[in-house]
């Protein structure tokens, strides 16, 4: 096999630094492998390691610091028979760190080759999170405050199902390499080498010290047993089975004559959990049934099964404008939140507003007129009240009738207990209404 | 055929569907989430990936990768969200990747309101990313837009191969309305153009064209990206006179066709002294206000913008020529005014916003167009 270094672009790194000999390794290690240029991507980020993609002929992706594996997951998705290799290095490690854990955890078939050099070379020898605390670099005393990190353990702790440390001068560095991006997962290669032009200045080191080093550190040689399991993306292609084609949306079709030819707006007071949005909905659909049209615009706190559920309905006969409700012509209060959250809404009644009232809410004063309902006490559960209200208006034909909601019901709620609420619906022809102004 | 009852966010997936979105990844935000749950439910089966991020930075980067190897890429968040993507917005923007983006607006600043609408970031979409070129933003008024202009932002961001976002609102984005299929518009779908022959440079362009063709990381001919300066060839380059050929070129090839993607509507009408500018969920206050100011025998007209970014100079100055002032209407405090200032010159120039969280109502408009 022929190399894939860039024939133009001949590699120019410090004297003596290890990136130099992780480039010819990688080559080899596709050249092992009988990789083209056009069967690989190599993503990397900034940094010294950034300059990898441009001296490969291959295709490449070059892109903001640590987030060179965020890039190779979406070509890799894309393109799955394509070879992804990340090159990082351990400043992209440290900024990237949500990535990485990310990586882990998915198993998407990427190689991850860290270019492990124990700090930022190209900003000035800054630390990086696998600096040692005991080494001199040039962010003063900050580094030996700080446990540098084991990438390693990590990354195995992460769910990466294969991981290696590695001095880059190991002969069988390329095998090495080779191996891993053979891999069928994710796998990681912390690799080690040496920054003459900011790091072993101060911090002098040798090739033969790193093999010392690492054979100290807790080994890693490749597959991690624990974490083997299937690779992400063939997962994920057998969980959406071949593409169905041809799934055109349906929308309803108008099938009633509306009860009401006028704009209505409807308001439902009440309290998380209480199908407040649910009634609404269905509300609205039966109202399309009749051809009329709908907005319908939800208030509820972020913290769910808590709170005030507040659900406003415009139902026109005429396109709607504006969403807000300006004049109510319903106003269903279910529960004192609704009701306080949304206090403004008593004082644009009118005195053929109509309140359908749980027996025991308490609401501001207004002109409107009070129809006050015991749910309660005819056994209707917190949950149905909300409904029930709805039949309660359907009952009296506006703004929309019975056969509409059922309709609606068993259009909507195909296989998903319409039995239940129709009985809720049902069970309402007993609810004495008490009326007030 | 028939009538959905569907949220501006569930329009935004149909509409990104239909345009040949194939890849949509996301992190959860509300109320930008319904978005990514849409899409999870239609996407995969219909051919497609979903990707939920570990963060926001991941969604938009999962993104361009899959841009860069030839798919229909979409994101969708919210304020917070949108702050994350800057780096790789200014990436799309350098690399010229197509992208769209749905920023579903909440109440702001910083994590905000999270169920309340607002328009709080229109000047940060145009100005938050490094380096400070154009980008190209669509704002919908409503379920009806929300599909339409989606296939825009996918047609626009692979003609210019640039980012497209979509201004929505959580009061667009969240909201329900009913929508007859038989009445969507549904504009043709577009391709980014690919080279086809000859030695590929991936950033070089023909002669007289500002748009360089496309070919995709994964082909049969390797093909360079980068986030760097760069030249035709996708390589880092320090000549000055290569670098700014090149991000004159990434200004123009926007700006330029500017005219060709201006989507408005203007309400003239007869008598007008006043033209109300608004944009968004606001137009459709604005658009109660006038007819209510009809009714009243005060004739205001309304132009709505729909799109925000570049600024539609032309539409702006033709819609308010023989008025006595215009009134810009948002909710915000005052952002996309100083655009109508700038174009409108010495023209009196009056503003109504705010950022409570609430609509603005028709009332209050109406009551802002009669203070004289």
């Amino acid at each position: 096999m022929n190399s894939l270094l860039n024939p133009t672009r001949p590699p120019v790194f410090c004297p003596g630094c290890s990136h130099d000999r992780s480039l010819r390794v990688l080559d080899e290690a596709f050249q092992k492998l009988g990789l083209k240029g056009n069967e690989i991507a190599i993503v990397s980020d900034i940094g010294c390691s950034g300059l990898f993609d441009t001296y490969f002929h291959t295709h490449a992706l070059h892109g903001l610091h640590g987030r060179a594996l965020t890039y190779a997951a979406g070509i890799k998705l894309a393109c799955p028979q394509l070879k992804v290799v990340v090159a990082m290095g351990d400043g992209g490690l440290g900024i990237g760190g949500a990535h990485l854990l990310a990586a882990c955890r998915r198993n998407l078939d990427i190689t991850l080759i860290i270019l492990n050099n124990f700090n930022f070379g190209m900003t000035g020898g800054q630390f990086s999170c696998t600096t040692p605390a005991s080494a001199s670099v040039a962010s003063g005393f900050l580094n030996i405050l700080e446990k540098p990190m084991d990438v390693c353990s990590v990354a195995a702790a992460a769910g990466a199902p294969y991981v290696e440390r590695a001095s880059v001068y190991r002969k069988d560095s390329a095998e090495l390499l080779a191996r891993a991006i053979a891999f069928e997962g994710f796998s990681l290669v912390d690799l080690w080498g040496l920054c003459p032009g900011r790091y072993t200045k101060r911090n002098p080191m040798s090739a033969k010290d790193i093999h010392t080093i690492i054979r100290e550190l807790p080994p890693f040689d490749g597959p991690v047993a624990a974490n083997a399991r299937r690779e992400y993306g063939s997962h994920y292609r057998e969980k959406c089975g071949p593409p169905v084609t041809g799934q055109d949306i349906t929308g309803m079709e108008v099938n009633f004559e509306p009860p009401v030819k006028a704009r209505r707006e409807v308001v439902l007071l009440g309290a998380a959990g209480e199908r407040i949005q649910s009634a609404g909905l269905l509300l609205a659909h039966a109202s399309i049934l009749a051809g009329m049209h709908v907005t319908q615009k939800n208030d509820y706190d972020i913290t769910v099964l808590r709170g005030p559920s507040i659900s406003e309905l415009i139902i026109s006969p005429e396109p709607i404008i504006y969403t807000g409700v300006e004049k109510p012509d319903v106003i269903v209060a279910l529960s004192r939140e609704g009701v306080v959250r949304r206090r403004d809404i008593f004082t644009k009644t009118r005195p053929h507003t109509r309140v359908i009232l749980a027996r025991g809410v308490e609401i501001p004063a207004s002109d409107a007129c009070i129809c006050e309902i015991d749910f309660k006490a005819h056994g209707f559960s917190k949950a149905e009240w909300a409904l029930a209200a709805i039949a309660v208006l359907a009952r009296a034909g506006d703004p929309v009738t019975m056969e509409m909601l059922t309709s609606a019901l068993r259009q909507t709620l195909q296989g998903r207990e319409p039995q239940e609420a129709l009985a809720v619906l049902e069970r309402t022809s007993l609810l004495p209404v008490e009326e007030r102004k | 055929m028939g009538i959905l009852f569907i949220e501006g966010n569930e329009a935004v997936a149909m509409g990104a569907i239909y345009a040949g979105c194939r890849f949509f990844a996301a992190y959860p935000i509300t109320p930008a989430s319904s978005l990514l749950s849409v899409m999870l439910e239609r996407l995969p089966g219909a051919g497609g990936i979903v990707i939920q991020g570990e963060d926001e930075i991941a969604a938009i980067g999962y993104c361009l990768g899959a841009s860069m190897a030839g798919m229909k890429a979409m994101t969708a968040t919210s304020g917070p969200g949108i702050s994350l993507y800057s780096e790789n917005i200014s990436f799309a923007i350098a690399g010229e990747i197509p992208i769209v983006i749905a920023d579903v607006m909440r109440q702001g600043p910083s994590t905000g309101s999270a169920t309340h609408g607002a328009d709080g970031d229109i000047q940060f979409l145009r100005w938050g990313s490094s380096g400070g070129l154009p980008v190209i933003v669509l704002a919908p008024v409503d379920v009806r837009d929300c599909f339409t202009l989606t296939v825009h932002a996918f047609n626009l961001a692979e003609q210019f191969r640039c980012p497209v976002f979509l201004a929505s609102n959580k009061e667009v984005g969240m909201t329900r309305e009913s929508l007859d299929l038989a009445t969507l518009i549904k504009p043709p779908v577009v391709e980014r153009i690919r080279h086809t022959s000859g030695p590929f440079l991936p950033f070089a362009v023909k002669k007289g064209e500002d748009v360089p063709s496309f070919l995709p990381i994964g082909g049969a001919i390797p093909v360079r990206q980068t986030s760097s300066t760069h030249g035709a060839e996708g390589y880092i380059t320090t000549d000055p006179v290569v670098i700014q050929a090149t991000v004159e070129r990434l200004q123009r090839k926007i700006e330029s066709h500017a005219e060709a993607f201006s989507f408005f509507q203007l309400e003239q009408r007869e008598g007008a002294r006043t033209l109300i500018v608004a944009y968004g969920v606001t137009a459709r206050a604005a658009q109660a206000a006038c007819l209510a100011l009809q009714e009243k025998g005060v004739p205001v007209s309304l132009l709505v913008l729909k799109t925000l970014w570049p600024v539609p100079e032309r539409v702006l100055s033709e819609a308010a020529a023989g008025m006595e002032r215009a009134l810009m209407v948002e909710m915000n405090l005052g952002q996309y005014v100083h655009e109508v200032r700038r174009v409108l010159g010495d023209k009196r120039v009056d503003f109504f916003g705010k950022m409570s969280g609430e609509l603005i109502t028709p009332e209050e408009i109406v009551r802002e167009a009669l203070y004289e």
